[in-house]
């Protein structure tokens, strides 16, 4: 069925296809929606989730925790200020191996305030053993969260589909929805191997793990997340062969001739792909290199993608407040550092707190790219992007 | 009215062997509680005593089902279990009758965890929150909280040349949750074992989230010799320092009347805690605490005959 619905819908709509069997969550701009749109489902039976109107975040993620530790499917939805809330309890799920699945709009986390789009909210939590993927339109918002169910269940890895605040979460597009009865179908039911509901088989989740085990149980989690890339891709393929769209890690777009390209990540994706096409019609032979699987991060694929490129522009929605950039800037140059075919590299922050991005901006950071080309060298790595007085 | 055969007749749901210390109170009463529990239960701890010496990698004390997640967020784990219950019950996934009982110390329900706690209750979820009580942060090494009773000397609120140990008052914490108008609300204490297990049970029977503050004399953190242990929470009644009531049905009941009320000195001087107290230039804080107690005690007694 084709429909016309904005990011936050179309999640909605996925959440409400999957009928989970726990969803707890908290109002937060601009990731509110996906919340109201569901508890209206459940209000008028259209779903059986129990619903648990939670009174923080912290408590969300809480009791996702406990109810997926029950064996239920379980999922919740927030955006900047809310996942940073969630952040202790991010790492315990995580640790604790409970493929909870949030439905995130990327949102700059304060101070200052501000409700609109960057990375910085997700970014923040990177490290928590959470997987995440960054998709650039309605239509991949709505088929991530449920391929994510489904790669979350088998790697029993909690994981983060996201969406950029208002550029996509309110901004409607033509979207293909799949039938109601094939989501079900498409995910089968959540396999359990131990529940906390299983009281003739008691187990104890959660304990103090000291010096003589701590590691062997961290490492165990660092595994799942060193072996989840090939989960990621047979979903993503499954996906693509029962529905007809298919995705990757890495989101190649006009690359197999490219010296010249640009890796972004989220909407700024759509964006750069009207620009490519633009200063190829000008016979420049550019492309772009979207991050979709941004945790863990795609090493293969993106050197793969990377292959032939002299010159590469890193456009990073965030900072690390490190002095050394972007977040994507330092995965990016960090698996490079081996590679044979080491491009220029340079570094455009840009969009913090939702700034406006466009074709033209991008036009001008590719033609930016072709003078690094012509001189061999990079004056400045780090540059802040439309930024007043840079 | 539980029997004690009946009750040591049990399989031990919360064993021996773990590594709480000798007379510690927080460990009779995780024994106690799940002794009373006519159906299965599955249990949550937030971060604390009980949490760290009940299971320590590979070990576990507990023989039902059990979670740990964090400190401030045991009745957000918890009303989760019990959701994921109700939804794998609808599916017919579940077959059995279960509860669901949530541990926390004063630190983690008082301070730290109350919001959450809060929550659970206004949401109504099935769950029996029983806060062990030792009025202070006894895992972390003898903190104030704020259960920690005026004069009280803790490793933060110190009996010093100036300030003589805690300045303030406790909270009345277990009023904080009847004003959420829960299905069943109490103090207890193990020193009163049949009062604690009757009351387990009828938490466990109200069709609603239930709270029972629960009494818990720590021998580190209070200061006396671990035999006493269940001597310093039957003093604790004995003085109206902790008064055994419920709250049902918009009700208040005293469950446990003392014979006499005795002067609150009584449960002073048995614990190194006040020690200080005695030796004082004057007996403010003493008096303000009996002071306290008294007050509370008269409204109890008030509430409870008229309402």
């Amino acid at each position: 069925m084709i429909v016309a619905r904005t990011g936050n819908e179309a999640m909605a709509e996925a959440m409400r296809q999957i009928n989970p069997d726990v969803v707890a969550a908290y109002p937060i701009t601009p990731a509110t929606e996906i919340v109201q749109l569901f508890s209206k489902f459940v209000h008028d039976g259209i779903v059986d989730t129990e619903f648990v109107p939670v009174e923080s975040e912290h408590s969300a993620c809480s009791a996702c925790c406990g109810a997926s530790a029950a064996g239920a499917r379980v999922m919740t939805s927030t955006s900047s200020q809310g996942l940073a809330l969630m952040h202790e309890i991010l790492f315990i799920a995580a640790g604790l191996r409970l493929p909870i699945v949030i439905c995130l709009v990327n949102r700059s986390l304060s101070s200052p305030i501000n409700i609109h789009c960057d990375h910085s909210d997700t970014l923040a939590s990177r490290d928590a053993g959470w997987l995440q993927i960054y998709t650039e339109n309605v239509q991949e918002a709505y088929d991530t969260t449920i391929q994510l169910i489904k790669i979350a269940e088998q790697a029993l890895l909690p994981g983060i589909v996201s969406t950029d605040a208002f550029i996509i979460s309110h901004g409607m597009e033509r979207v293909e929805l799949i039938d109601d009865k094939d989501v079900p179908k498409f995910l089968g039911e959540r396999k359990v191997q131990y529940s906390l509901l299983d009281v003739d088989n008691p187990i104890t989740i959660g304990c103090l793990d000291l010096q003589d085990y701590f590691f062997e149980h961290k490492r165990s989690e660092i595994d799942a997340m060193d072996h989840v890339l090939p989960i990621i891709e047979k979903v993503q393929k499954e996906f693509g062969d029962k529905f007809g769209r298919y995705y990757s890690t890495v989101d190649e777009y006009k690359m197999d001739d490219a010296e010249i390209a640009i890796m972004a990540m989220g909407s700024t994706g759509g964006t750069a792909k009207v620009a490519v096409e633009r200063m190829r019609e000008k016979g420049k032979k550019v492309g772009l290199v979207r991050c979709r699987v941004y945790r863990p991060f795609p090493e293969k694929a993106m050197l793969k993608a990377l292959t032939k490129v002299k010159v590469l522009g890193i456009m990073d929605r965030s900072d690390t407040l490190s002095a050394l950039g972007g977040h994507l800037y330092n995965d990016a140059r960090s698996i490079l550092y081996e590679s044979d075919t080491r491009p220029l590299i340079k570094n455009y922050i840009y969009g913090l707190g939702g700034r406006d991005i466009s074709i033209e901006e991008i036009e001008k950071i590719y033609e930016e790219l072709f003078d690094i080309q012509k001189s061999g060298k990079v004056d400045k790595n780090i540059v802040y992007f439309g930024v007043r007085g840079e | 009215m539980a029997k004690l055969k009946e009750l040591a007749a049990q399989e031990e749901k919360f064993t021996g062997g773990h590594r709480g210390c000798a007379g510690c109170g927080a460990s009779i009463i995780a024994r106690q509680v799940l002794m009373a529990a006519e159906n299965p239960v599955v249990v949550g701890a937030s971060t604390g005593c009980l949490e760290v010496f009940s299971t320590i990698y590979p070990y576990t004390a507990w023989n039902v089902p059990y979670i740990h997640n964090a400190f401030e967020n045991v009745a957000a784990t918890m009303a989760g279990v019990e959701t994921a219950y109700k939804a794998l019950k609808k599916k017919g996934k579940i077959k059995k009758d279960l509860r669901f009982i949530a541990f926390g110390g004063d630190g983690g329900t008082y301070d730290i965890g109350i919001q959450a706690l809060s929550g659970m209750i206004e949401r109504r979820h099935r769950v029996l929150y029983v806060c062990y009580n030792n009025e202070a942060y006894m895992n972390t090494g003898i903190q104030r909280s704020s259960a920690t009773p005026r004069g009280a000397h803790t490793t933060t609120s110190p009996a010093g040349k100036v300030i003589p140990g805690k300045m303030q008052l406790r909270k009345n914490f277990t009023e904080i949750i009847i004003a959420h108008e829960p299905a069943y609300a109490a103090q207890a204490t193990f020193g009163f074992w049949n009062d604690l297990v009757t009351k387990v049970r009828k938490a466990l029977d109200a069709d609603g989230p239930s709270f029972i503050n629960v009494y818990a004399p720590c021998r580190l953190g209070w200061a006396y010799a671990p035999e006493k242990t269940v001597k310093v929470s039957k003093m604790s009644v004995e003085t109206c320092i902790w008064p055994l009531y419920e709250y049902q049905d918009r009700k208040y009941r005293i469950t446990v009347k003392p014979k006499e009320k005795k002067p609150i000195t009584e449960f002073l001087k048995m614990q190194g805690r006040f020690g200080h107290l005695f030796k004082w230039k004057d007996d403010v804080p003493i008096k303000e605490y009996q002071a306290e107690v008294d007050a509370i005690w008269e409204r109890l007694l008030k509430r409870s005959e008229t309402e």
